[in-house]
């Protein structure tokens, strides 16, 4: 009963600035100018389907290299003392204290041209495009993002019992074989979370692009752009970047599900 | 039993960020015994068992495996197999893959894996729980899965740590039987870590009781019961009277004033003794026949026998009995002989003699101050010249706990608590020394505490040449 009041605030909340907003969207998408019904949007919306895939495509490359990265460190992480633990996780949130747009700036300063990052390059007789381009904008994105790959990969990790590890050494595991037959396994679900956290974001986040890759938008930026003279067509765009999202946490979801069973 | 020793422990020391978990332990593992290594918590058994199973190496001695040495062997090379406390059974592995998982490793045929490990299975009761998660298994069940998976190995030991500990009293008292059968089904040699002295006295062919990462003793679970080394043994294992006594000549000794025959021989004469007898050795007699007599405070009973308390002098007995006395009645104690188990004193410093120097002294206000392992510590109403030597006698009741927090000495380890009869005897480890001390409250062993000083019952003298006594 007492649990059942002490919702309700979340409850007026999540009704206002969560369904609310996203049966104007559903509204918006499903209308023209005039409100009539309409798939008209639709239609609009896929003039950019080029760009839809293209931001897929970045937030896959992202994601995979945030995992690459990620996954080796938090095994480390969650091998140190807890007490070390705890400052290496802080160190990997001080940047995320700084503002976002702040963060981004600084690698415009550093890969813009003559900037740097160039001038040594160069230096050394390699004269490349460092901005404006996908390789920029996965840069900004890895940089953006890899906090929310690790953490929780380490979050699972660092959870893993040690005996857990010392019967596998018992039973006849090796290093490697321990890793194998045990850590890996058991990480999944963080591996799982953490696939989620960054391709989701990178899926739909917009700025980057802008700043970073040039004139190669992202979904996120045309919704945005869009938005400001046709909440028709923007609305349309933004549901159907809404239903692939949903589609692939619905997967993920299920492949850990399986993953966790089967081993 | 074979006298071939599988695993033999030598003159084994650990330490643990400068904290001493065992020192220099000595220890032969036969084959296909059951040996329990039993001590209360912080005893250094668990550190021994991983010792064993390659988890910790120790800093000095060797450990020897069928007579290799074995110290830098890692432990996926050892031909031992570990039961953990808490089970660690892999959660994302099904019955069958954890019990089968040391055999995968060792590329066995599938054909090979399934039979043996169905006839683990069977061996644990557990048959047809193959596809299960461990997850949705019983703390009981589980515990066989872990066990499966460790004997399915077929490792010359197996180690177990503690595996009932988890487990609800049937269950334990269920499991402590089947261990011991399985035990003597497959011959193998088991070493099982418990805290629980009847887990250790039902199970075991031999015992090893520990204590502050010494052996105390080792034997059969009828030596250590009936010939307890010492004072902890006697009151570690079953319950026991201990009280302090004075071994006149052989087969005599004194207690609460008392002259009484036992059997024991080769203490000396007039050699302060402790004297252990068990409750069930006492025998009820009317008080005019019996040296020792004493009223009934309490009787409690506890279904096969009735637990009594006895005042006797300053001294409470525990005693059971088949027959209950009445509260307030007056009856007579006898023991026989063999039945009054003498052992050396723990401790050999009763009277916490300290030989010192006067650090700084001040007349007007009669004190005396001394160094005692670094600390100022002030005697009032004491005044000797500085730099004079000094003897200071601080019998165990000048001790105290302070009780706010701010001791002579802080940081005092608690090595041993034992009831006496009248009040608590208590092993106290500083820095440099042992310390006894009295006292009517229950502490908790292997904690530190703050330690004070009451000078109003001590002796302080002019030390003269007393000194090379010590």
């Amino acid at each position: 009963m007492k649990s059942k009041a002490t919702s309700y605030p979340y409850l007026l909340w999540m009704l206002v600035f969560t369904v609310i907003p996203l049966l104007m969207v559903i509204y918006y998408a499903f209308t023209d100018s005039t409100g009539a019904f309409s798939l008209h949007n639709f239609v609009n919306a896929s003039d950019y389907s080029e760009v839809f895939l293209y931001s897929l495509y970045v937030a896959l490359i992202s994601t995979l290299i945030c995992l690459v990265l990620a996954y080796p460190l938090a095994f480390s992480i969650s091998r140190c003392t807890e007490s070390k633990q705890r400052i290496i996780v802080m160190f990997l949130m001080v940047p995320m204290w700084m503002n976002f747009l702040l963060r981004i700036y600084a690698w415009v300063l550093i890969l813009q041209n003559y900037g740097p990052l160039d001038t040594i390059l160069s230096f050394f007789g390699l004269d490349l495009t460092l901005i404006g381009n996908t390789g920029a904008v996965v840069v900004g994105m890895v940089y953006e993002f890899l906090p929310f790959m690790i953490l929780p990969i380490h979050a699972v990790m660092s959870k893993i019992d040690d005996s857990l590890i010392e019967a596998a050494q018992d039973l006849g595991c090796s290093g490697v074989y321990v890793f194998r037959k045990v850590i890996f396994p058991l990480s999944v679900p963080g591996i799982i979370s953490g696939i989620t956290m960054v391709f989701v974001p990178t899926a739909s986040t917009f700025l980057v692009a802008q700043y970073l890759g040039g004139t190669q938008f992202m979904i996120g930026d045309v919704i945005e752009r869009v938005f400001q003279s046709d909440h028709h067509t923007g609305s349309a765009i933004a549901l159907v970047l809404m239903v692939v999202i949903l589609g692939f946490l619905v997967f993920m979801n299920r492949f850990g599900d399986k993953e966790a069973v089967t081993g | 039993m074979q006298k071939d020793a599988v695993v033999k422990l030598e003159d084994i020391s650990f330490k643990y960020s400068n904290e001493v978990i065992l020192n220099h332990i000595n220890l032969e593992i036969y084959d296909k015994e059951f040996i329990t290594l039993l001590g209360p918590s912080g005893c250094g058994k668990t550190t021994t068992l991983r010792i064993i199973a390659g988890f910790e190496t120790p800093d000095e001695g060797s450990v020897y495996f069928e007579g290799e040495k074995i110290n830098d062997v890692p432990p996926h090379k050892r031909s031992v197999n570990t039961v953990f406390q808490k089970y660690a059974l892999f959660p994302h592995l099904n019955v069958f893959d954890n019990v089968a998982f040391g055999l995968k490793l060792k590329k066995l045929s599938k054909k090979e894996i399934e039979q043996k490990v169905k006839a683990m299975l069977a061996v644990v009761d557990l048959k047809g729980y193959e596809k299960r998660p461990v997850k949705a298994l019983s703390g009981g069940q589980q515990q066989r899965v872990a066990i499966a998976r460790a004997l399915v190995c077929d490792p010359k030991v197996v180690l177990l740590d503690e595996p009932l500990g988890a487990l609800d009293l049937k269950l334990r008292k269920d499991m402590q039987i089947e261990l011991k059968q399985l035990q003597q089904k497959t011959q193998k040699t088991f070493v099982y870590v418990t805290h629980d002295q009847e887990e250790a006295l039902t199970m075991s062919d031999r015992v090893v009781v520990m204590n502050n990462g010494v052996i105390a003793q080792i034997g059969t679970p009828e030596e250590v019961y009936n010939e307890p080394v010492n004072a902890f043994v006697a009151d570690f294992i079953g319950e026991a009277n201990i009280i302090n006594g004075t071994m006149l000549e052989d087969c005599k000794v004194k207690i609460l004033g008392k002259t009484l025959n036992c059997v024991d021989k080769g203490f000396g004469k007039n050699a302060p003794v402790d004297v252990v007898i068990r409750p069930e050795d006492i025998e009820v007699i009317p008080p005019e026949e019996a040296q020792l007599v004493g009223v009934v405070e309490d009787v409690v009973f506890k279904g096969v026998h009735f637990e009594m308390s006895v005042r006797c002098e300053n001294c409470q007995w525990l005693i059971h009995s088949t027959v209950a006395q009445k509260v307030g009645e007056k009856i007579g104690m006898t023991v026989s002989p063999d039945n009054i188990q003498i052992m050396h004193k723990m401790f050999l410093n009763p009277n916490n003699e300290i030989f010192t120097e006067v650090y700084y002294s001040d007349k007007e206000q009669n004190t005396t101050t001394f160094l005692l392992e670094g600390e100022e510590v002030t005697i009032p109403d004491t005044f000797f010249e500085e730099g004079e030597k000094l003897h200071i006698v601080l019998p165990p009741d000048a001790l105290y706990i302070a009780g706010d927090g701010v001791g002579q000495l802080d940081e005092v380890y608690i090595e041993s608590v034992i009831w006496k009869g009248e009040h608590n005897e208590i092993i106290l480890e500083s820095d440099e020394r042992k310390w006894l001390m009295h006292s009517d409250v229950d502490e908790q062993v292997a904690t530190y505490v703050p330690v004070c000083f009451d000078f109003s019952k001590a002796t302080v003298e002019r030390a003269e040449e007393a000194e090379d006594e010590v």
